[in-house]
């Protein structure tokens, strides 16, 4: 079932790019040929996003921003909002300031993401998918595979990875956002690249 | 071309044919919900898989163009099976309410189930729920019975210029809408009724009034612009129930405009069903013999020259004749049809036609628009032009108030000193039209119905004559009309003889009688009060208030009628229900008062009357057809260019939904206008 519900949130009526994002619109057209502009629809989209959430902590586009879009790249709105509900990585809705994106895909499944969902969840209090915490700092959003499997389990805030998770190692994750820091992205035990966990082993072993 | 074989026949089809093109050719039908002739090719249903050999996997034959040698099946094992798994996966989250689907009994998922189906359902999970959209007061929607074929949105992308459908979402939470919820703003959004292949998208007003088998069909034309477009109108027992195109690749192709389609309840509403005469002041029923004796009482002692008629805008070409005909036995040739005032020529058929014709309007090459909004005036004619920009990026350019007309038209300018830069080659848009080699211009009722109409008429022409529109096999000078009726009554000769009164002269009291065919579009109410006025019609709208007798006439539902569109095509609308109550059928009154007057038109049945009508006028012997286009005679209209006036063209029609007495009596145009007019409903309150 997939009914949709009315929005419980409001949508800002006007949305215009600030300095900083115009600086960025000449360089982002400029990869398009004339008369293909309409190509910039993802990047200019990203840019709208990203500007809410520097300006506003919330990572999200709202309908008065696709419109801008849809006129800056002379395309009908609707083309704009086919685009942006058809990738999951734009939000149309507000979310809060950390987005945590769970990957619950098999290889993440199957090395414990469910550990880490469940500490998510205790961490932040969030019940369900989608919600934000009541404290207006983190959304839980379930994602398919984020491409770093070999690091499995991953746990992408905002644009980080957070790799090789656990449940304790979520948690500390969360307190540590919740207190302010930015702890350093990657592998939560020490693992150098994606190397194998034990060490590298066919160089050393390489006498037979 | 190629040659291939199609379940074992050897043919030659197109190169760049499809695959499915190609089975058609062939005699064979492939089943299919997004393909469309008329619009881009999607690829998305995979109903339409057919085994191409040396190909492993069935291919989509509406996307899959032909090569040379090809072996195509389209009933093998392989595509019944093909077909009969894409047919599953639809009726997944289909709903299966055919019986509370208003599609029911003409729909293609329901069709092509018949032949593809599962006798029973394998799906046990629930199914998906889709939330009604608000397209408007035209299109009711049922979301969760869409199969994404996309067909809706590209239609009005690609054909009404109004690109505000979409896709959202992806998989299973895809949907189609507006996603911000918005009426849909095309004048030819009923289309998309017609086109979804399920009940998803149905007609609002027509919403469980009736079962398409219950049904009786009468192929006719359309009277509520001057287009002309084929229609079938569906009734049940004395009600027209809905009105759908007819294919009519010259005209119409196959879509019709909105007003055309949904003001057919305005059939039921302030109709006149009997005869009224005004006494002391007001107005009381009474009889066709009473009615006609107060006619023939007042017009006892006037001499012909006070006795005037107007045709209205609705008429049909045989009633016209009939009233001409009566007319001309009283000694009258008061006679007019420019309800608008129009400064038309009607010494030669080309001065007022719409010559390039519609179908020609796919090979201009420059389009010049004249003090015409042709998206309100007559929007199918707009959607061809917009076709037309849309192949070959033909420069357009129009003259007038800018609005949108759903493709980029260059404006000009206002006014008609626009024409006068033109002629003189200083506009830059002059070099364009130099260097096309059929060049068209439109000249709408904007342009003409001015006090200097006739200069526009002469500049314009000249403008034709200047840039080369006029050459033996290219006719690029055109009118558009906005009512169905005044082609056939220009064709007619439905126009003041040399001396006699013409509109203005007979609005401002010129004549003591005054016969109003249908006339509803003027200002009735300043006709004075010393003039007798007659009203034939159908409604009691406008003209009917100010009539003394009233005499109850047909609708265009409900009469073997004759009109002429706008490029001059004859055609034929039928009757489909009767008239109501006591109104009759127009010419046979005229007929009828005619006898009571003792000077009987000399036709007693249709048949008789039509005879008279083409050997007077060779025009109405020839049904459907045109004659090869092109100007033979460059010699032009007359009047002076430099008497045209300053101030700007104005186009004819504020309000699309609602322009003559039929469309201002239905709820639905007044629904509509409500809708997409908010400040005119405001102000007709
Ligand atoms: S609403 Fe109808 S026409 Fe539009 S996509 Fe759905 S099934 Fe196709
Ligand atoms: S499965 Fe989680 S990153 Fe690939
Ligand atoms: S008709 Fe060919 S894929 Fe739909």
């Amino acid at each position: 079932m997939s009914a949709e519900q009315e929005p419980d949130f409001v949508q800002p009526e006007h949305f215009a790019f600030d300095a900083e994002s115009e600086q960025a619109i000449p360089g982002i057209l400029a990869k398009y040929p004339p008369g293909r502009q309409a190509s910039a629809v993802l990047p200019l989209l990203d840019l709208a996003q990203r500007q809410m959430q520097r300006t506003t902590g919330s990572a999200w586009i709202p309908t008065a921003a696709m419109n801008v879009v849809a006129e800056r790249l002379a395309m009908p709105p609707v083309r704009v909002y086919e685009v942006a509900t058809f990738y999951l990585m734009f939000n149309l809705r507000p979310i809060g300031k950390f987005h945590l994106q769970l990957c619950t895909t098999t290889p993440c499944w199957l090395r414990g993401s469910d550990e880490v969902v469940a500490a998510c969840r205790k961490a932040t209090g969030i019940a369900g998918w989608h919600e934000t915490s009541a404290d207006g700092l983190f959304t839980m959003t379930e994602v398919e595979c984020l491409g770093g499997c070999v690091n499995a389990p991953i746990l992408q805030v905002n644009d980080d990875f957070y790799e090789d998770m656990d449940g304790p190692a979520t948690e500390r994750l969360i307190e540590a956002l919740r207190r302010g820091e930015t702890p350093p992205p990657g592998s939560a035990i020490g693992r150098q690249g994606s190397a194998p966990l034990g060490g590298p082993l066919t160089l050393l072993d390489g006498k037979g | 071309m190629v040659k291939l074989t199609v379940d074992g026949i050897a043919l030659e089809v197109p190169n760049g044919c499809s695959v499915l093109q190609a089975a058609e050719l062939a005699g064979k039908e492939i089943p299919r919900f997004c393909y469309h002739e008329r619009l881009s090719v999607a690829g998305n249903c995979r109903m339409c898989l057919v085994e191409v050999e040396k190909v492993p996997k069935p291919v989509a034959s509406c996307a899959w163009p032909v090569a040379e040698g090809m072996v195509i099946k389209t009933d093998s094992p392989m595509v019944r099976n093909a077909r009969r798994g894409v047919m599953e996966f639809l009726l997944i989250n289909h709903p299966l309410d055919c019986p509370i689907c208003d599609q029911g009994g003409e729909c293609d998922l329901q069709d092509q189930s018949m032949g593809y189906g599962w006798g029973d359902s394998r799906y046990r999970e629930p199914k998906r729920a889709v939330m009604e959209k608000d397209f408007g007061p035209l299109v009711k929607t049922v979301m969760t019975r869409c199969i994404h074929c996309t067909r809706c949105i590209r239609f009005l992308a690609e054909v009404g210029g109004a690109p505000e459908l979409g896709a959202t979402a992806r998989g299973e939470d895809m949907e189609i809408g507006t996603y911000v919820q918005q009426a849909l703003t095309s004048e030819l959004s009923g289309n998309i009724i017609d086109l979804c292949p399920v009940g998803a998208l149905t007609s609002k007003p027509y919403a469980f009034v009736a079962r398409s088998w219950e049904l009786t069909r009468t192929d006719s034309v359309d009277v509520l612009d001057a287009v002309g477009a084929n229609i079938r109108v569906d009734a049940r027992g004395p009600e027209v129930l809905r009105v759908l195109p007819r294919i009519n690749d010259d005209v119409n192709e196959e879509w019709l405009a909105d007003k055309s389609r949904f003001a057919i309840d305005g059939l039921k509403h302030k109709r006149l069903d009997r005869p009224w005469v005004r006494r002391d002041g007001k107005l009381v029923p009474a009889s066709w013999d009473e009615a006609f004796a107060a006619i023939a009482a007042r017009m006892k002692d006037l001499p012909g020259e006070k006795i005037g008629a107007l045709a209205g805008d609705l008429a049909c070409a045989e009633s016209m004749l009939a009233l001409k005909d009566l007319m001309s036995a009283l000694g009258s040739h008061n006679l007019d049809c420019r309800q608008n005032g129009a400064r038309l020529n009607a010494a030669r058929r080309d001065f007022y036609l719409f010559n390039t014709t519609i179908a020609g309007i796919d090979r201009a090459d420059a389009i010049l628009l004249i003090g015409t909004n042709p998206r309100r005036e007559a929007p199918i004619l707009n959607a061809r032009i917009r076709k037309r920009w849309l192949s070959g990026h033909v420069p357009v350019a129009a003259i007038g108030p800018a609005v949108d007309l759903t493709y980029a038209a260059e404006w000009l300018g206002v006014g008609p000193a626009v024409l006068t830069s033109l002629l003189s080659g200083e506009q830059s848009f002059a070099e364009k039209l130099e260097v096309a080699k059929q060049p068209m211009l439109i000249l709408g009722q904007g342009a003409l119905a001015r006090p200097d109409g006739e200069a526009v008429l002469a500049a314009a022409w000249q403008l034709a004559q200047r840039f080369g529109m006029l050459h033996a096999d290219w006719h690029g000078f055109n009118v558009l009309h906005t009512a169905a009726a005044r082609v056939g009554a220009l064709d007619l000769g439905f126009l003041p003889a040399p001396g006699a009164k013409g509109f203005w002269a007979m609005r401002a009291g010129a004549v003591d009688l005054l016969w109003l065919l249908g006339a509803d579009e003027f200002e009735v109410a300043r006709i004075p009060p010393t003039t007798f006025v007659v009203y034939q019609g159908h409604h009691g709208d406008r003209g009917a208030q100010r009539a003394d007798v009233i005499l109850p006439g047909s609708a265009y539902t409900e009469k073997n009628g004759t009109y002429v569109n706008t490029e001059g095509r004859a055609q034929r609308g039928r009757l489909a229900v009767y008239p109501p109550g006591e109104a009759r059928e127009d010419w046979k009154i005229l007929r009828a008062f005619s006898a009571v007057l003792g000077r009987p038109l000399p036709y007693d049945d249709l048949k008789t009357l039509r005879e008279k009508l083409a050997t007077t006028h060779p025009v109405f012997a020839r049904v459907g057809a045109l004659p090869a286009a092109g100007c033979t005679d460059q010699s032009g209209p007359g009047g002076d260019p430099a008497a045209m006036l300053p101030n700007p063209f104005t186009f004819p029609i504020a309000n699309y939904y609602q322009t003559d007495s039929i469309s201002r009596a239905s709820p639905t145009m007044v629904r509509c206008t409500e809708t997409y007019y908010p400040g005119l409903a405001m102000a007709a309150e």
